[in-house]
């Protein structure tokens, strides 16, 4: 049964191998296994299985998972709900892309190489950037790898970030940053509006910051109205300028290039990627074309050159000698398998909906977000946005009015169908009993219609 | 012999197709009036709008397609071909894990959803946890890496918690790795703030014992080490190298890119290793997507369970949860709790697979292997340098380095004239301790008549080497492109990283 994935498994190939090679059984090429940890004993797994019964199994399995095909969901926080067009499934699942690895061999491998380079280039137009790697795992390691950058690139090592920053994001930034003697420091945001503190943020400023980081749209879905004034104080000091993007977001809200950016990181999930329960994602990583931070990107890049005989545009894989491969202990990060796939995907979902889709689809994520800030804010006891500022796809809804306890408020919202906002009580208790919503296409009017109704029907009774 | 040729499509890069006004997309129609009433009520300052369209192609939906499959058949995968990218495992991808992968319980879950609504992904996390502690002989897995680099790092980051708690950092500086390690490890290691020993390979291709123990000192954190090593040879002095490293106070850190060579009949956990990364994109034969999602579980024996990322995926009798309280956990490596839709297709390979057949794998990678090692090595100009008259595991490293002095050709020049003959190369010029390098594994997956195209294939091109040079020379021919000039596309005049800094050097030239 196992020559379907074996197919040298039959007794005349197996004899055929064995003679070639003068040995009697299989075993003397284990031989040079020492006695005492060779496995005597059968692994205790389960399988083996016909293909019926492994897609029987697993789908028994996967049926305990409730989708938010069948509930409506309004969870964001670093992982979106987002279409996706067939064409990128119809892309990515192509074999001679899914089945390839790293394109060592460039001659052989243009169609990936070309679609990354596509990839690096459009999202640089989004960003307003010049240059971008072909991938990171996600958001939170980017943010990790941008902290290190920023300290190699200044010599320094002190890094401020947002208050208002997801904890899971910050927490992998301080295990990126402890063994590099990076020093993570919190500037303040303003309780009322969500804004950088500007006077904190010039106090802490100062001649070893590497870098200073903030999210826009932040965490918690407002925008951050000063960052040309950040960007000055950072860039005074000598300091990097790091920016975090949802990249859906730039259709509608202005980039980060625009407004001074150094280093452009961000989740490229929203592009055509699943949530997946939250992986495989997308991390975006770009920068300015500046020699001094080129050199020090994390990551594969691709190029546009020529072939040899300077007849044929090509493309590869360039400044490998950034790279652990080559480098080793002297790399700039030790990444080696990335998210390439998920960045093709992208590549397909932004050729898809090239100049005006990105804005479109932001006026339409835009003018949701409003419609369920102007409803729920209708519901007694509700104070929707917490903060006084713009947001979009993300707003916080605060229930310290009502007198009923916020996990009681999402367990009924579920036995309507409903998946409500990510508690934040835990993570910012200065916030009181609020959550986090999302809107986003997928939502139509009339789910935000009947959140609004069953949530004034459990608040108001 | 028959050569191959690969598409050759002149696509243009996408940014000079596609015409102005044209979509590729619909969305659900904006109610016009709610937008007006909206921007009335909350009139977003043009300071935080963008003022000029992102510079994106225009292209119709069938435009798009076009491109995209165009460019992918100018691609090479393990379904157009046999693969033997050496250390990569690029074995067979089963469909049927592709379509479970693709189920709507996979894709359409949120992460943080309540748990009783994601009791089916938590399942199968939990379950492959424990598959993979008995596979390797481990206590507890995190199935939280999204890559083997990013295994290590957390890996490597244990390493440094460990020590910490016991007082012992400021002075365990140091991270011995082999010369013939893949480079993820010192730069892993160096990731966590450790500094890098390295120590030699001796004529067997192992570990050079002497050097090791004139390394190990109380500055030792630790050892990483793969097994079978990158020659595909079995560090046979396994448990001596344990005891060295062991008594010194380091850790036994296991690379596992190399586990699919001895599945079921040797485990990590049994060879003394305190902590094992495994890639599944290799090993559980899961695609690798032109470069990743890749997925990198970390295990650990029991003294060390406390330093796993959190969460971990645990199972009350009842219901499976997320475990956020871990002692003295190192955190968090990446966000959420890893690439499942990777992850999944691992879990079904192995309920396909089961003991019998992974054991099974790993004999005929073996057999393989050994097979396609002992037909090569006849070849002119060819030859395996280390652990002469060893049996290799899954892998072996051939060196040209003969038909480089008697003929000039390479082993850069070997691997572009393979690619003529529909066949993807092997890794070349790793490990560096071997001179001209090519790095092969064939994997279990291919069968015996393609293992003899490729030998045939090597005896073409060394008979070519000493015949007439000219053709390997200007190779390849067969290929979407001729030779590409590397030096150029990384020349600091020449880079062109996006199609906006081409524009720019391309305005400077007119």
């Amino acid at each position: 049964m196992f020559t379907r994935y074996l197919p040298n498994d039959t007794k005349e190939v197996r004899k055929r191998l064995k003679k070639a090679m003068d040995v009697k059984d299989v075993e003397e090429l284990f031989s040079d296994i020492p006695e005492e940890i060779r496995l005597t004993k059968t692994l205790n797994i389960p399988g083996p299985l016909s293909e019926l019964e492994v897609k029987r199994e697993v789908e028994k399995i996967l049926k305990r998972n409730r989708t938010v095909k069948d509930l409506v969901c309004f969870l964001g926080a670093g992982v979106w709900p987002h279409y996706v067009p067939a064409v990128v499934d119809e892309i990515s699942s192509r074999s001679e892309f899914l089945t390839s690895y790293t394109p060592y061999q460039p001659e052989i491998s243009q169609g990936i190489l070309q679609a990354l380079f596509e990839y690096q280039s459009m999202i640089c137009e989004l960003l307003d950037m010049d240059v971008a790697n072909c991938s990171m795992y996600d958001w939170a390691s980017s943010l990790g790898e941008a902290a290190r950058m920023a300290a190699r690139v200044t010599q320094r090592d002190k890094f401020l970030v947002p208050h208002y920053i997801s904890p899971e994001r910050l927490r992998v930034l301080n295990v990126y940053a402890e063994p590099a003697g990076i020093n993570v420091v919190e500037i303040k945001q303003n309780l009322q509006d969500g804004q950088i503190d500007l006077e904190d943020l010039k106090e802490k400023v100062s001649r070893d910051t590497a870098g200073v980081y903030i999210e826009n749209p932040s965490y918690l879905g407002f925008l951050i109205d000063s960052s040309e004034a950040i960007s000055e104080i950072v860039h005074d000091a000598g300091g990097l300028f790091i920016v975090g993007v949802d990249p859906i977001s730039l259709g509608v809200l202005r980039p980060p290039g625009s407004y001074g950016a150094d280093i452009v990181i961000g989740e490229g999930q929203p592009l055509g990627n699943y949530m997946n329960g939250g992986g495989p994602l997308l991390g975006i990583f770009a920068c300015k074309d500046e020699d001094y931070l080129i050199r020090q990107m994390p990551g594969r890049i691709v190029g546009m050159t020529t072939t040899q005989d300077g007849k044929d545009r090509a493309f590869c894989m360039v400044l490998q000698t950034r790279e652990q491969h080559i480098r080793r202990h002297k790399a700039t990060s030790n990444i080696c398998t990335n998210e390439a796939l998920c960045a093709l995907r992208a590549a397909v979902y932004m050729a898809l909906l090239g100049r005006k889709g990105f804005r479109d689809l932001g006026e339409i994520i835009l003018s949701r977000t409003y419609y369920s800030i102007k409803k729920l804010s209708e519901i007694k006891g509700v104070r929707v946005p917490f903060f006084e500022a713009y947001h979009f796809k993300e707003f916080t809804v605060n229930f310290d009015g009502s007198s009923r306890s916020v996990q009681n408020v999402n367990r009924k919202l579920l036995e309507h169908g409903i998946i409500g906002g990510k508690p934040l009580t835990h993570e910012f208790p200065e916030l009181g009993q609020t959550f986090l919503y999302c809107v986003t296409e997928m939502h139509t009017l009339r789910d935000i219609e009947r959140l609004q109704s069953i949530l004034k029907e459990i608040l108001e009774g | 012999m028959k050569e191959f040729h690969q598409a050759r499509w002149p696509e243009p890069v996408i940014f000079e197709i596609g015409s102005q006004d044209r979509v590729g997309y619909s969305f659900p129609a904006l109610n016009e009036s709610l937008r007006s009433t909206i921007a009335d009520q909350y009139p977003m300052p043009s300071r935080l709008r963008r003022e000029v369209d992102p510079d994106l192609p225009e292209l119709s939906e069938v435009e798009v397609m076009r491109h995209f499959i165009r460019l992918s058949q100018m691609n090479f995968g393990v379904n157009n071909g046999f693969y033997p990218l050496g250390s990569c495992t690029m074995k067979y991808n089963p469909k049927i894990n592709d379509a479970i992968a693709s189920l709507d319980e996979v894709h359409w879950i949120h992460p943080y959803q309540p748990e009783d609504t994601l009791q089916g992904m938590l399942e199968v996390m939990y379950k492959l946890a424990l598959w993979l502690a008995e596979i390797t002989g481990m206590s507890k897995f995190s199935l939280q890496p999204a890559a083997g680099a990013n295994g290590e790092f957390t890996g490597t980051l244990m390493i440094r918690a460990y020590h910490k708690l016991n007082g012992e950092l400021e002075q365990r500086r140091e991270i011995i790795i082999p010369d013939s390690a893949h480079g993820t490890n010192p730069a892993s290691a160096s990731m966590a703030g450790f500094d890098v020993v390295t120590v030699p390979t001796d004529e067997d291709g192992c570990v050079d014992l002497e050097a090791l123990k004139e390394a190990v000192s109380s500055r030792t954190a630790g050892l990483m080490l793969t097994n079978p090593n990158t020659l595909g040879i079995f560090e046979n002095k396994i448990l001596e190298i344990e005891k060295i490293v062991h008594e010194a106070g380091g850790l036994l850190y296991y690379d596992g890119a190399n586990l699919n060579a001895i599945l079921g009949k040797t485990r990590p956990g049994d060879m003394g290793f305190d902590i094992v990364h495994l890639n599944l994109h290799k090993t559980f034969s899961t695609p690798h997507g032109g470069g990743g999602p890749g997925s990198g579980p970390v295990g650990v024996k029991e003294h060390l369970e406390d330093f796993l990322p959190v969460p971990l995926v645990e199972f009350d009798g009842k219901h499976y949860y997320l475990n956020y309280k871990v002692p003295h956990t190192i955190g968090r490596i990446k966000g959420f709790y890893g690439n499942f839709e990777v992850i999944i297709r691992a879990f079904a390979y192995i309920l396909t697979m089961g003991a019998e057949g992974l054991k099974k794998a790993a004999e005929i990678s073996v057999l393989n292997a050994n097979y396609l090692a002992s037909k090569l090595s006849r070849i002119r100009g060819f030859d395996i340098p280390y652990g002469r008259g060893k049996p290799k595991k899954h892998e072996f490293v051939l060196s040209c380095s003969r038909l480089k002095s008697e003929t000039g050709i390479s082993a850069r020049e070997v691997s572009k004239r393979m690619l003529d003959y529909g066949v993807h190369a092997p890794t070349i010029y790793f490990p560096s301790i071997v001179k001209e390098a090519l790095m092969i594994e064939p994997t279990e997956t291919e069968p015996i008549e393609e293992i003899d195209k490729f030998a045939e294939i090597l005896a073409s091109i060394s008979r070519e080497s000493y015949e007439d040079p000219e053709k390997i020379l200007k190779a390849p021919h067969n290929t979407s492109v001729g030779r590409v000039d590397e030096v150029k596309a990384s020349h600091p005049r020449t880079l062109c990283l996006s199609w906006r800094m081409f524009k720019k050097r391309f305005k400077k030239t007119k």
